[in-house]
């Protein structure tokens, strides 16, 4: 990671707790991505996985603790209260996220929904936004789909659609939310395959996932959580041959 | 002539009137739309305050008949200093006590749409007005088309209150020509078809907006 050294990591996390009223669901959670990283974050259900990644984009409002993206504090205004949806608004469009149910925009065609956003948010020129909508759709296989609404795609489409549309925004960082949980099993590796080659191209990626094998395979780092904590944050290769918590090598067993 | 041949003559008071009356619809519906649109927007600013107020208009406004709300702001409002035509309070009145309908039906409609789409529209930037016109907008019109249409038409009759503070729409025209010719039947008669006509049109409308949704596959997942 030397070459990293000069440059701060594109996020980090500090210290972030949220509780939603008595319940506690992060606490103290810390994490640095650098450029060209792909990072697992792991753990059984109800651990935090998700509202962790929420709180990276301000999805979700941390109870406590920072996140810097490219070494800039977000979220947050100097007076301490939350930033506004328009404020957070070009930090958003730099972390793309893609999320468990797709949550693509039904009354547009899969190519509107990829230039969107940059049209609307970026500004982007509709002529340029169409020309890069159907190059990334070419990417990710759906080139022929372009002009089919959502309710006429598969699951593995609607999410293939979902990056593409992430991919749009030109991000600096990808955060993916179970991408693979809601499809049906034959539809899960044609999702994977294309967040397998974002990796290899070095897009600097969060997905939270069920995916053990992709996470072995395809990601720098491990993080495991735990009852909102981290439990183990390792390289990939060793927290699957060598875990160090218990709770770890008992989730990993559990997964065989 | 007969009665109804005597009534028939007087087809330009009965013209004018489905004139005032198509105007009294089409701007108080328009006007309604948008003040039911602001309400959105402010329920949807995550501000307790606002919130507070926009549904406290919402219900104040769905509690009170419609021609108590003509009469305060037409003999109402001038003993605040506001004076105004008969149609210009018609048109605020209209818009002011649908715009709360509209606000309603909208906002069922939001609550019913699939959490995730305004969550993945604000994580790629959209927000405030932006979001509710490109993202949530279209699909709350293809989704709550007849209750909207229904409301079109509790607008429409709502205009026939108007004759009371003397605008001169259709209900106006109608008894006009029954007070002109000692005629009780015939000229209701006539301005019931126009109205029924009116209504047909919405309807007519509110298909073709339905029509597209499901070609574009809306109400599906």
């Amino acid at each position: 990671m030397a070459a990293h050294d000069s440059q701060p990591p594109v996020l980090e996390a500090d210290n972030i707790c949220k509780s939603f009223g008595d319940t506690e669901v992060l606490r103290d959670i810390s994490l640095a991505v650098h450029a060209g990283e792909t990072v697992s974050v792991i753990g059984s259900s109800g651990s935090g996985k998700s509202t962790f990644l929420r709180c990276i984009n301000w999805l979700e409002t941390p109870t406590r603790g920072a996140i810097r993206l490219h070494g800039e504090l977000i979220g947050r205004r100097a007076d301490g209260l939350p930033m506004s949806d328009k404020l957070m608004a070009p930090y958003r469009a730099r972390m793309a996220m893609v999320f468990q149910s797709f949550n693509l925009w039904p009354h547009f065609t899969a190519l509107q929904n990829v230039i969107e956003a940059p049209i609307q948010v970026l500004g982007v020129s509709k002529d340029e936004a169409i020309s890069e909508g159907e190059a990334l759709l070419e990417k990710v296989g759906l080139s022929d789909r372009a002009s089919a609404y959502p309710y006429a795609l598969s699951g593995g489409q609607k999410q293939r659609v979902a990056i593409a549309r992430a991919l749009a925004m030109h991000p600096s960082l990808m955060l993916f939310d179970e991408p693979t949980s809601a499809l049906d099993p034959e539809l899960v590796d044609e999702v994977l395959t294309v967040m397998r080659d974002l990796a290899r191209e070095g897009m600097t990626m969060i997905v939270v996932t069920h995916e053990m094998r992709f996470a072995r395979d395809v990601s720098n780092r491990v993080m495991f959580m735990d009852a909102g904590r981290v439990a183990e944050l390792a390289p990939a290769d060793r927290f699957f041959t060598q875990p160090q918590s218990d709770r770890a090598k008992q989730f990993l067993r559990f997964q065989e | 002539m007969t009665d109804l041949e005597i009534v028939i003559a007087q087809w330009p008071m009965f013209l004018s009137g489905l004139w005032m009356t198509t105007q009294l619809l089409v701007l108080g519906a328009i006007g309604a739309f948008f003040v039911g649109l602001l309400c959105l927007y402010l329920l949807n600013r995550r501000s307790p305050a606002l919130e507070r107020m926009t549904l406290l208009y919402i219900d104040a406004l769905r509690m009170l008949p419609f021609l108590m709300f003509v009469y305060l702001l037409y003999y109402g409002l001038p003993s605040a200093g506001i004076q105004m035509t008969a149609v210009t309070a018609s048109i605020l009145a209209l818009t002011f006590y649908h715009g709360a309908y509209f606000a309603e039906i909208m906002r069922g409609a939001w609550a019913q749409l699939p959490g995730g789409q305004t969550e993945s529209a604000r994580a790629c930037g959209f927000h405030g007005f932006n979001l509710i016109r490109r993202i949530i907008l279209p699909q709350l019109l293809a989704r709550s088309g007849p209750m909207l249409g229904n409301q079109l038409i509790y607008i429409l009759k709502d205009t026939s209150f108007l004759v009371i503070i003397t605008v001169q729409e259709l209900t106006w025209a109608a008894s006009a020509v029954q007070s002109q010719y000692f005629i009780p039947f015939e000229p209701f008669v006539i301005a019931i078809v126009l109205y029924w006509l009116l209504t047909l049109l919405i309807e007519l409308g509110i298909n073709r907006m339905d029509a597209v949704a499901k070609e574009k596959g809306l109400g599906r997942s």
